[in-house]
């Protein structure tokens, strides 16, 4: 059990696909208008997740290896169509609003690529909370993007009037270029992070090595501080 | 004949695909650093786009619709544009050899791009014929190329400007698609 829940933990908040991996980015854009749309898009998603994992799980010894790529795609398109008519029947509210990008999971890397990291490699109990993790990771990824997008293009999340009656929306954020914008700014937060982590580190080892910073005399290629790559 | 040019200019410039309905933004964002790359890539996308179109929607409309199978059209389709990119390539290896090294890379590089089973999507859910596919998938391609173009022309530009250290790379790039799709909404009034 113990190792289904390290799988969970991986997938949110270790191997994030939306903030770490940065797999998948078509839908996180398209579908991130409104949070409602992101977190049903992150649900569905993870349905799919679960599913195709556990059935190439228990395929994995079937499948021969030389094929295994369009065997795995015809897996996932299988279940792809399957939810795709539950929620059509179920849920037909989400379903009109993430209308293309439903059958377009298909085609989305996260999914081929748990398959072929994971679930072609590991029983069916991890496989399925594998999925489980990486579908909400990717699910709280969706969500925030799209909360915040919401806030700022509409004043609302879910729905509910949260900014005060003066508030102007600026529709651009739930229009095309604002998905552009909330990742770039998102990205390079990220970025930051890493350079600050990169300058603690090279002051470190420049006191341990006695490194003169002068990169472009230094023989030391491998450098990770280098400035002049 | 005018519905036809409707349906290039709306795909071409109004929705345009990967500005304003993000598909096929790996490719954008991976291949778009030197114009002549982003050319390279825009041909072969038209080339497998305009070509998956007939099939897809030759398959749908004469096969699938009278067999009553309409909900297998995901999986139909994916296999069928799989293979047709595989068969496309050993095709041009063998007798254009010419236009498959230009192609080069780029042609396995589409089975991912999520643009071509888009587009065999958007086909039936519009319920376009044949003639109809081929021209939307042609123009969906020709905006693709468009706008991979002009976002590596900007691209080179940038090269030589100092921007920040954290918007390097992808964020910057992100930003200029982001420009990029404020002012393709000028098209909109077009149709």
């Amino acid at each position: 059990m113990n190792k289904c829940m390290e799988r969970v933990y991986n997938g949110i908040i270790k191997e994030n696909p939306t903030f770490v991996l940065m797999l998948g980015m078509c839908p996180t854009m398209a579908v991130t208008s409104s949070a409602i749309n992101g977190l049903g898009m992150g649900l569905t998603t993870t349905a799919v997740l679960i599913l195709s994992n556990m059935l190439i799980s228990l395929l994995r010894k079937v499948i021969p290896d030389k094929v295994r790529i369009p065997g795995f795609i015809v897996v996932v398109a299988s279940v792809v169509t399957i939810i795709q008519f539950l929620l059509e029947a179920f849920i037909p509210s989400l379903y009109e609003s993430l209308g293309l990008y439903i059958p377009l999971i298909v085609v989305n890397c996260i999914i081929l690529g748990r398959a072929e990291a994971y679930a072609s490699k590991n029983p069916v109990l991890p496989s399925a909370f594998d999925g489980l993790g990486m579908g909400l990771g990717f699910t709280v990824g969706l969500t925030a993007i799209a909360i915040f997008r919401e806030i700022i293009g509409s004043g609302t999340i879910f729905g509910a009037q949260i900014m005060p009656e003066s508030y102007e929306p600026v529709s651009i954020f739930v229009l095309a270029p604002g998905a552009f914008f909330v990742l770039a700014a998102l990205i390079a937060v990220q970025n930051q992070i890493k350079i600050n982590k990169a300058k603690a580190i090279g002051e470190k080892t420049q006191l341990e090595t006695g490194c003169g910073s002068d990169c472009s005399h230094c023989g030391n290629s491998a450098c990770g501080t280098r400035k002049d790559n | 004949m005018k519905e036809l040019i409707i349906i290039f200019i709306g795909s071409a410039l109004v929705n345009n695909v990967v500005l304003s309905q993000f598909l096929g933004l790996c490719p954008f964002l991976g291949v778009s650093k030197k114009t002549d790359t982003a050319m390279g890539m825009g041909t072969a996308v038209i080339f497998v786009i305009t070509i998956s179109s007939f099939f897809t929607s030759l398959i749908y409309n004469y096969l699938l619709i009278p067999l009553d199978l309409e909900y297998l059209q995901t999986i139909v389709f994916i296999l069928v544009i799989a293979a047709l990119v595989q068969f496309v390539e050993m095709f041009l290896k063998k007798s254009v050899p010419s236009l498959y090294e230009s192609l080069g890379v780029y042609l396995p590089l589409i089975t991912t791009n999520c643009a071509v089973l888009g587009v065999a999507l958007i086909n039936v859910q519009k319920s376009y014929g044949v003639l109809e596919s081929v021209v939307n998938g042609f123009s969906t391609a020709v905006g693709f190329t468009l706008s991979i173009v002009i976002l590596a022309g900007i691209r080179e530009r940038i090269e030589f400007n100092d921007i920040p250290e954290c918007l390097k790379g992808t964020p910057i790039t992100l930003i200029c698609a982001g420009l990029m799709s404020i002012a393709f909404f000028g098209f909109s009034g077009l149709i």
